[in-house]
């Protein structure tokens, strides 16, 4: 399945995935903290106040003190909880979105480009993101709390409602790509980037993502005022951390399948594929801050309005216009399958 | 050799974990462990040069089963473990005709695995271009047919949904029921 590197031995096989995943997973870890900080300074400065600007010159400092904040806080697990799933939950999200890193190609090279260059790339992104919900629909379930319960129905009923958005508008320009490979589609992006092709469905993948990762105005799962903290409500300490982070993995993990299948991926003039692929990661993570900051909360009835009566009808359509598109202007779309 | 390893792990977890499933009391547990005896099947899958099958398999499967959890959280009470009907054990009477069935699928597989099966290594299984072709050329009446079942399906469900007098209650405002 790694192709290029087939005809070597395991070992050596598993020893450069390792390497690669290392990397990848300490670059990751690493810039989750100032992530958190970039985002509370990206709201502060949109809605005119300072933000965080007491630890360090600027606040940079401030996601140590979070981290070792919630290090050394105790670690409560209450009573009433179903203990091995409670315990469970928050490690089910995050080994989820760690997991899908593996499929992004940061560099066109076949070894180095992606930590496995899977034929299947996107079959195993849409595998692993229905596995996310899990991990919320336990922790609601195993914290045996009304609030927690609440947050955990509704969290599950809004990510499978915009899970199936989210898969048509991938399939679109699947189709476009003529493969699920992601270094592949993104190599099938040579003329024009797919958001000039798939306008309709990038604005699909966009919205459904936002829901998927449960961010305002798409967060009824823990919205604060009516639901304490939705599913999370009980967890304390690093287990809360293990939510966040989660939480914050999917969100870069979705902006870079965007930045993958609809901006060209790593393609661009002069500097190398990853500083590509990072600035544009980064675009689209500020789009994210800037609609939680600029959208109220949608009524819950209305979520599910948005996802069933108009995301998914708007795939379908999305999906047979590029069918069509397919077909009659096969120069457009040379890898797509005739 | 890696490959006969996994899949004899992988084989017997998806035994032991289905069996769970039956014993086990506790519905929110049963689910669980009926989403392990699938990856377990994804596992197999794997291992038989399947990948694109071991994929669907985890999709599909845990996207549907996603479902069945929400009903069972919903129908148990927040305490879950105690005082249902699902969690009674069943009588000597109940186990007849669903121990028979199985008795029956045990003696079929016996059968048809001493009978001696191909290898299930086809190259349409592990590429979905070749797969896509294979359904929508030669099963393309299946493909249709299955299509048309699950439209069935869908509007059986609807309806069912609907119920009779709901839709006009529903229709009124609020106001209208408080009075």
């Amino acid at each position: 399945m790694t192709g290029a590197l087939s005809n070597e031995p395991l070992w050596y096989q598993l020893l450069i995935a390792v390497i690669k995943a290392s990397v990848l997973m300490g670059a990751l870890l690493g810039v989750t903290g100032w992530l958190v900080l970039a985002e509370r300074k990206i709201i502060a400065w949109l809605q005119g106040r300072p933000g965080p600007n007491r630890a360090g010159p600027m606040g940079l400092f401030q996601p140590v003190a979070d981290v070792l904040k919630l290090l050394t806080k105790e670690e409560s697990i209450p009573p009433f909880v179903n203990k091995i799933l409670f315990i469970a939950a928050p490690a089910i999200i995050t080994i989820t979105a760690m997991v899908s890193y593996a499929i992004i190609p940061w560099g066109p090279n076949p070894v180095w480009g992606a930590i496995s260059n899977l034929n299947l790339g996107v079959l195993l992104f849409l595998a692993l993101s229905s596995l996310g919900v899990y991990s919320i629909v336990l922790a609601g379930w195993s914290s045996n709390s009304k609030y927690a319960v609440l947050g955990g129905l509704r969290a599950t009923a809004q990510m499978i409602s915009y899970e199936l958005s989210l898969s048509m508008a991938l399939l679109a320009a699947v189709m476009m790509a003529g493969t699920l490979n992601f270094q592949l589609i993104v190599e099938a992006q040579r003329p024009f980037w797919f958001i000039l092709l798939q306008p309709l469905g990038f604005f699909i993948f966009f919205v459904s993502a936002i829901a998927e990762s449960r961010r305002t105005p798409f967060d009824l799962p823990e919205a604060e005022n009516e639901l304490v903290a939705g599913f999370h409500t009980e967890y304390s300490a690093m287990k809360f951390a293990l939510f966040f982070l989660g939480e914050y993995m999917g969100v870069i993990l979705l902006s870079g399948i965007m930045a993958t299948v609809y901006l060209g991926g790593y393609q661009g003039p002069i500097l190398p594929g990853p500083v590509w692929m990072i600035l544009k990661i980064a675009v689209l993570f500020f789009v994210f801050v800037w609609i939680r900051a600029t959208y109220p909360r949608f009524r819950y009835d209305h979520l599910m309005q948005i996802g069933w009566k108009w995301l998914i009808p708007l795939a379908v359509l999305n999906l047979i216009i590029t069918a069509v598109l397919c077909l009659t202007f096969p120069n457009l779309v040379p890898n797509a399958i005739h | 050799m890696a490959q006969n390893i996994l899949f004899y792990l992988a084989a017997v977890m998806a035994v032991a974990t289905t069996s769970m499933v039956v014993i086990t009391r506790n519905a929110v547990y049963a689910v669980l462990y009926l989403i392990m005896s699938l990856f377990a099947v994804a596992l197999v899958f794997l291992s038989l040069n399947a990948p694109f099958l071991a994929l669907v398999e985890i999709i599909v499967y845990a996207g549907a089963i996603m479902v069945l959890f929400l009903f069972v959280v919903m129908m148990l009470n927040l305490q879950g473990q105690r005082g249902d009907e699902a969690t009674k054990r069943p009588t000597r009477r109940q186990m007849i005709v669903p121990g028979a069935l199985a008795l029956l699928l045990l003696i079929l597989i016996v059968v048809s695995l001493s009978a001696g099966t191909p290898a299930a290594t086809n190259a349409a299984l592990s590429d979905p271009k070749l797969l896509g072709e294979l359904l929508f050329t030669k099963h393309y009446l299946g493909v249709k047919l299955s299509g048309i079942i699950l439209l069935i399906g869908t509007i059986g469900g609807l309806h069912i949904g609907r119920g009779g007098s709901i839709p006009s209650t529903m229709e009124k405002p609020i106001d209208d029921v408080t009075h």
